[in-house]
């Protein structure tokens, strides 16, 4: 079972050097124990456009699809048997990059 | 066999077979909805049927039975082949088979999951009456005066959530149970509270068929974890509050306080038993949590024959051992009632006025006020107190109470 971690960035900073090198330890663990599947930090919402291709032709806009405070800055996918283990893996990771977290199976 | 007695057969069976189908079909079919179903239609069966077949010899394996029969129907329905459920049991539920002769925690299963804390709270309380006291939907909706449609939505939405992200079907391991078995006891406390003073305008003050379920569940949890100090706290906290229940609540629909009550009505056999159970915890000398404190608490309580004769010295070092654990104001509050009458209500009334900050919105806070003010001869002030309690009190019978101490004022 995977499960899509997101990362939510509720102010303009990014990760800080010790949230950094907290993050490599955790990924460490995720991988040492078979949990990592892939994982990712993102750029700035303002560096998003968002693209429809359901009519005619396709339109690009500048910016993200949703304009909010709190927004994804990063994720992990994880391989957990049940949502006890991701929940637990989560608040683990929710404390290495100090922020908060939100776990979604995928389907 | 007479109908009367296939339908008492029934209701028996619903109490102490509901469950123990429903986990025992979740296990099989790893799928929350099946086994509800099929419990719901095993159920109906047998509603048609014992009334002219008798009961059958074992009620609960004939009803398992034909769960799992209807489980299979609907599977076959769905078309759905089985080798895909199988597969799908195999992933949602990993444990080794159980030995023969290991405890049945199938029903353990199904309070966990129904509690997990990925749920909300009001979602794992429709949940567990739903899945582990078998309460129908519209009894569910209608104890917390939600439309009925609006609680079956919440609780289907439950059911995807809990397959859709794999809450698992499992006890917690040792290292969590603690946590979660206190997230359990929350719910059935939820419950019960709801039960003890119903809100809503129009509802009865005393909802007893939410606090029966509160208590036949707790029994349920003690009886699947005896060494559990809280479970046991809980209990006897519930019992010790049930016992009183009578005298609560006067023919008039008024709200009667603990030094009115008329304590002959207090059901003995209840106090009997919540007092075995402290006198239990207190003999295993672990430190209680708080749970067994608020049912020592309620012991010593229920332990005076009138108000006067109450050890509030004992009351008082309970709360503080309370506030050791939980330094909530309510907490705090229900301190300061206890002190009024160990060091009379000026004291009590200063250690009111310091949560103004926390309780103002809270009905309590302001009915203690007002009594104490009352005691304290100053009537204009406790008026006003009572004023605003009645104005956030959601319980009819606590409005009647508070209207009528208020208007006793000189």
């Amino acid at each position: 079972m995977q499960y899509l971690v997101s990362v939510i960035n509720d102010t303009a900073a990014l990760a800080t050097p010790d949230e950094q090198a907290a993050i490599d330890v955790f990924n460490g663990r995720l991988k040492a124990e078979g949990y990592w599947v892939f994982a990712g930090g993102l750029a700035a919402p303002s560096s998003a456009t968002v693209i429809d291709n359901r009519g005619e032709e396709a339109l690009f806009t500048d910016g993200p699809f949703l304009e909010s405070k709190e927004y994804l800055i990063g994720f992990w996918i994880m391989e957990a048997p049940d949502l006890d283990v991701a929940l637990k893996l989560a608040a683990d990771g929710s404390k290495a990059c100090n922020r908060k977290i939100e776990v979604r199976p995928f389907l | 066999m007479s109908v009367a007695g296939a339908k008492e057969a029934i209701t028996q069976a619903h109490h102490e077979e509901w469950a123990r189908v429903v986990a025992s079909l979740t296990r099989r079919f790893g799928d929350l909805d099946i086994a509800e179903e099929a419990a719901a239609e095993a159920f109906a069966t047998a509603v048609d049927r014992w009334p002219a077949d008798g009961v059958p010899p074992s009620p609960g394996a004939w009803l398992t039975t034909t769960a799992n029969r209807k489980a299979i129907d609907r599977i076959r329905r769905e078309n759905k082949r089985n080798d895909k459920q199988m597969e799908a049991r195999r992933l949602y539920d990993d444990d080794p088979p159980e030995p023969a002769g290991a405890i049945d925690d199938g029903r353990l299963r199904l309070i966990f999951t129904c509690c997990h804390p990925a749920l909300a709270m009001q979602t794992r309380v429709a949940l567990t009456l739903r899945m582990v006291a078998g309460l129908t939907v519209p009894e569910i909706a209608r104890a917390f005066l939600v439309q009925e449609t609006a609680m079956e939505q919440r609780i289907t939405r439950a059911k995807a959530k809990i397959k859709a992200a794999r809450i698992p079907y499992r006890v917690p391991s040792a290292e969590d149970l603690p946590e979660r078995v206190s997230g359990v006891l929350a719910v059935l406390f939820l419950v019960f509270n709801e039960g003890y003073l119903a809100t809503g305008p129009g509802s009865d003050p005393i909802r007893h068929d939410l606090t029966a379920e509160a208590i036949r569940l707790t029994r349920l949890i003690r009886a699947l974890m005896p060494e559990d100090g809280e479970v046991a706290g809980l209990l006897a906290l519930m019992l010790l509050t049930e016992a009183r229940r009578d005298a609560r609540v006067s023919a008039s629909g008024e709200l009667v306080a603990l030094d009115e009550q008329d304590r002959g009505a207090w059901d003995a056999a209840l106090i009997a038993e919540g007092h075995r159970l402290v006198r239990e915890r207190l003999a295993a000398g672990v430190a209680p949590g708080r749970y067994q404190i608020l049912a020592a608490i309620s012991a010593v309580h229920t332990s005076a024959r009138d108000v006067r004769a109450t050890d509030w010295s004992q009351v008082v070092a309970l709360y503080d051992q309370l506030a050791r654990l939980d330094p909530s104001p309510i907490i705090a509050l229900n301190r300061a009632i206890a002190v009024a009458e160990l060091d009379g209500p000026e004291v009590a009334l200063a250690a009111v006025d310091r949560l103004e900050h926390t309780l103002a919105g809270y009905h309590a806070y302001h009915a203690t006020r007002a009594d104490l003010l009352r005691r304290l001869g100053r009537s204009q002030n406790s008026r006003a107190a009572y004023d605003k309690a009645i104005e956030l009190a959601g319980n009819t019978a606590e409005t009647a109470y508070l209207t009528r101490r208020r208007d006793q004022l000189g």
